[in-house]
C-alpha cells in the first residue's frame, strides 16, 4: 500500500495543534531532540514554556540571542538548515564568551514539504547541538500555505552563561588578531552549488559549532587574555572587522599572506569575481587578544581540530581610526572596506 | 595553503619595486590603462602605493559596459519592449540608458535575461518561438563569441544588437585629446590574446609613447610598469609585450579570422567620449538576416549619455580618478549609482569603491 500523502509530505494539518501535530512531534521531534536536559519542565514535558534553574551570580552573566535561518539550497555541500541553525546560534553564544545552556527551535515549514527531508534537518540539528553539549528546552511548529514560505524557516534562541562576556568592541592598540581557520568556505560552496554556475568542487561549508574550539581560550590569563570576538558571517571577514573597528574606534591592519585559505576557495573567487573576505563563514571566529597572550591562544586553538589552521592575521592600531588596513602580499596597502551587501544571496 | 609559486610573491614584488623606484622619472608622468580586470587587480592588490611620487596610473576606457551609449541601451530596451527576449552579459543590467536601465524595463515586465557565454542566447532561441536578440557588448575579447553563434547556423529566431568596440583606436582618440599628457599605456592582456602587439605597432607607432602589453597577476603589472618607465628614462618609445605567455605579435589567427568574416570596422560613439573613427564593429551586410536592427523598428534619437555633475567622461578618458568626482562614495554608490563607471563591475568608480581605492596608502 502506498504511504497517504500526510506520511510522506507536511500538511497543514500538522501545524494545527491537533492529532496530526502530536504525530509529528511524537514520530519526529521528541524522539530527536527530546534528551533528558537538567531542566525541570523541558521539551518532552510539551508545557507552555520550559524552566532552567537560576545560576547564581557568581556565575557571571546570562547571554540571549536569537536568529532566523533561511538558506538556498536547503542541503548544500557540507551541511544543511539543521546544522546552520544549531551552529549560527551557539557560535552567537560562543563568540559573547558564553558557554550554551539551553536552545528553543521554531520551524515554519511550507505545505508539501517532503517528511524525509524534516527528518534529515532535525537529525543534522540534534547531531550538531550533541556537538555542543546544549539541548532544546521548547519549541514551536507553523505549517504555511504552498507558496507562503520556501520550503522551510527555522528560528532558534540560545541562552549561554558568560564567567567574562566578551564583545566585539574591546579592541585596544597592541592587540593582535586571530582568525580560526580558513576563510570563504561557506559562501563559496553554497555558491558553487547554484545550478546556474554549472561548477563542479569538492568545497565543502565549514558549518560547525566553535564553543569547544574557543572556550579554552576564555581561561588564559584568568579570563583576561581575549579582549574582543565576532564570528565573520553574512559579508564575511571585511564586514566583521570593519564593524569592529568601527565600534572601537581603532584601525586593524591585516596582513593578506597570513589569512587562511583553501586555494579552491582562492580559485573559485578569481573565477567568480567575488571577494572571499566578503562571502560568510559558520564555523570560524575572529579573536583579538592581548599581544602576549597571542602566541598561547594560537596555540591552544591549534590544539583542536577546527583550529590547526589558526592563524595571527593583524594588529589593533591608531593609525587610521575606524578603518580596516590590507597589506597585500606582494608589498601593497589598500583600504579593506565593509562590504556594501552579502553578494551571495540567502546563504545563512 | 598558497601554491609554491605565485604572481603575488612578495620577494619579487619587492625586486620590482626596488627596479620602479630606480626608474623613477623626473617630471610628472601619466600612466593609462584601459582595462577593468587591470583595475581590479591594481586597486585589489593596492599596487598604486609602489608608484614613484610623480607617476600616476589611471583607467581609461577599459570597461565595456560603461563605454557603451546609452542610445544602445535605450534600443535594446526598445526591442524588448517590443516583445522579443533579450539576453545579454551581467555588467549591463544595471547600467542606466538615458530613461532606464535593462533592470529597470524588466521590472516593468520586459523579458530580460542574463547569460555567461553568446551560446546561451542560441540555446535560449532554440527552446522558444519568440524573437530572441543577443545584444552583443565588448572589446576584441567577446567579439569572437558573437561572431561565433552568427555564423553558426542561428535559428531563424535569432538576431544580434551589435555594439562591440575596438580598443586601439581609442587608445589613438585618446592621445589626440587637448589636455590629455599621456604617457605611455599599459595595454591590455586579453585584448591582445586576441589582436596580439602588431596593431598597436601600426595604431600608435607614429604617436612616440610607449605601449607595453601587460597580464594582470599583481608581478605582471609591476613588470609592466618598469618596462614602461625604462622606455620613458631610455626615450626609446615602443612596443613591448609583458605578457609573453599569452600574447604573441601575431593574435589569435582562428578568432581573427572570424571577426572578419562577420564584422566590418565602422565609426561608432563611446559613451563619455564621443564618436571615435573605425572604433567599432557592425555585422556584414552578408549577415543583414541575423541583425537585430532590420527585424525591429526601432530607430531612436543618441540621448545625453553622462548626467550634469558626473565626471564619467573625464574617468573615461583618463583625465580624472573617481575621488576626483564630488559624487564619488557620496551621491554616488554602487547601490545608487548616478554614472556608468559606477555600475559596471569593471567599471573605475565601482573597483575603488568594492576595493578602498580612495587615496593610495
Amino acid at each position: 500500500m502506498m504511504p497517504s500523502s500526510s506520511e510522506t509530505r507536511i500538511t497543514q494539518l500538522h501545524g494545527a495543534g491537533g492529532e496530526l501535530m502530536g504525530q509529528l512531534l511524537d514520530r519526529l521531534i521528541l524522539p530527536k531532540l527530546g534528551g533528558a536536559g537538567t531542566e525541570r519542565i523541558g521539551l518532552r514535558a510539551l508545557d507552555d514554556g520550559a524552566t532552567i534553574a537560576c545560576p547564581s551570580t557568581a556565575d557571571g552573566e546570562l547571554v540571549l540571542t536569537t536568529d532566523s535561518h533561511v538558506v538556498k539550497p536547503i542541503f548544500f555541500p557540507g551541511g544543511d538548515i539543521g546544522r546552520l541553525a544549531a551552529a549560527g546560534t551557539i557560535n552567537d553564544l560562543a563568540v559573547m564568551g558564553a558557554q550554551p545552556i539551553a536552545l528553543t527551535l521554531a520551524a515554519i515549514i511550507e505545505e508539501g514539504f517532503p517528511f524525509a527531508n524534516l527528518e534529515r534537518i532535525i537529525d543534522s540539528f540534534a547531531s550538531t547541538i550533541e556537538e555542543a553539549g546544549v539541548q532544546v528546552i521548547c519549541g514551536d511548529t507553523k505549517v504555511m500555505p504552498a507558496g507562503d514560505v520556501d520550503g522551510i524557516l527555522l528560528n532558534t534562541t540560545g541562552l549561554g552563561i558568560a564567567p567574562h562576556a566578551v564583545s566585539d568592541a574591546d579592541l585596544r592598540s597592541g592587540d593582535r588578531v586571530l582568525l580560526t581557520g580558513p576563510i570563504g568556505d561557506h559562501g563559496m560552496a553554497l555558491l558553487a552549488a547554484r545550478e546556474e554556475f554549472r561548477l563542479t568542487t569538492r568545497l565543502k561549508s565549514d558549518v560547525a559549532p566553535i564553543w569547544t574550539l574557543v572556550s579554552p581560550l576564555l581561561k588564559l590569563r584568568d579570563g583576561a587574555a581575549v579582549h574582543a570576538m565576532k564570528d565573520p558571517t553574512r559579508g564575511g571577514l571585511a564586514a566583521a572587522l570593519n564593524e569592529m573597528a568601527r565600534k572601537s574606534g581603532k584601525c586593524i591592519e591585516i596582513t593578506e599572506s597570513a589569512i587562511p585559505m583553501r586555494t579552491t576557495v582562492r580559485g573559485l573567487s578569481d573565477l567568480l569575481g567575488i571577494s572571499p573576505l566578503e562571502v560568510a563563514n559558520e564555523g570560524k571566529a575572529i579573536l583579538v587578544v592581548a599581544a602576549e597572550a597571542a602566541a598561547d591562544a594560537l596555540h591552544a586553538l591549534q590544539q583542536h581540530p577546527l583550529g590547526v589552521d589558526a592563524e595571527i592575521v593583524g594588529t589593533v592600531t591608531d593609525e587610521y581610526p575606524n578603518r580596516v588596513i590590507l597589506d597585500t602580499e606582494v608589498g601593497g596597502r589598500r583600504f579593506l572596506d565593509m562590504p556594501l551587501g552579502d553578494p551571495v544571496p540567502r546563504i545563512c | 595553503m598558497s601554491p609554491s609559486f605565485h604572481f603575488s610573491d612578495p620577494k619579487r614584488g619587492k625586486a620590482l619595486a626596488d627596479a620602479i623606484r630606480i626608474l623613477s622619472p623626473p617630471g610628472p608622468f601619466k600612466i593609462v590603462h584601459v582595462c577593468g580586470t587591470h583595475e581590479m587587480a591594481i586597486t585589489r592588490n593596492g599596487l598604486r602605493r609602489f608608484l614613484p611620487e610623480k607617476v600616476t596610473l589611471l583607467e581609461g576606457p577599459g570597461c565595456p559596459v560603461c563605454v557603451t551609449p546609452a542610445s544602445d541601451i535605450d534600443t535594446a530596451i526598445a526591442i524588448a519592449q517590443a516583445g522579443a527576449i533579450l539576453c545579454t552579459y551581467g555588467d549591463m543590467i544595471r547600467v542606466p540608458g538615458s530613461k532606464l536601465s535593462l533592470d529597470e524595463a524588466r521590472s516593468q515586465g520586459c523579458d530580460i535575461r542574463t547569460i555567461l557565454s553568446a551560446a546561451d542566447a542560441t540555446a535560449i532561441a532554440r527552446e522558444t518561438d519568440r524573437e530572441v536578440v543577443f545584444f552583443a557588448v565588448g572589446f576584441e575579447t567577446t567579439a569572437p563569441m558573437t561572431a561565433v553563434i552568427a555564423l553558426d547556423d542561428p535559428p531563424p529566431n535569432l538576431s544580434l544588437l551589435v555594439s562591440h568596440k575596438l580598443i586601439p583606436p581609442a587608445l589613438v582618440a585618446l592621445l589626440d585629446l587637448p589636455d590629455n599628457r599621456i604617457g605611455a599605456y599599459l595595454a591590455p592582456g586579453h585584448v591582445s590574446t586576441i589582436i596580439g602587439t602588431k596593431p598597436y605597432e601600426t595604431w600608435l607607432d607614429s604617436r612616440l609613447v610607449p605601449v607595453v602589453v601587460g597580464g594582470f597577476e599583481p608581478l605582471d603589472i609591476l613588470y609592466a610598469i618598469a618596462l614602461i618607465l625604462r622606455q620613458h628614462r631610455d626615450d626609446l618609445p615602443k612596443v613591448e609585450n609583458a605578457y609573453t605567455r599569452a600574447v604573441d605579435r601575431e593574435g589569435n589567427s582562428a578568432a581573427l579570422k572570424l571577426l572578419d568574416e562577420v564584422f566590418e570596422v565602422a565609426d561608432v560613439a563611446w559613451r563619455g567620449i564621443g564618436a571615435i573613427p573605425s572604433s567599432g564593429l557592425r555585422l556584414r551586410q552578408t549577415l543583414a538576416h541575423v541583425n537585430a536592427l532590420n527585424r525591429f523598428d526601432v530607430d531612436l534619437p543618441a540621448e545625453q549619455d553622462i548626467i550634469p555633475g558626473c565626471r564619467c567622461s573625464d574617468i573615461l578618458t583618463a583625465r580624472a580618478v573617481p575621488s576626483d568626482c564630488p559624487l564619488f562614495a557620496k551621491r554616488c554608490t554602487p547601490l545608487s549609482p548616478i554614472g556608468p563607471c559606477m555600475v559596471g563591475a569593471e567599471g573605475a568608480c565601482s573597483i575603488w569603491f568594492r576595493y578602498g581605492g580612495e587615496r593610495p596608502l
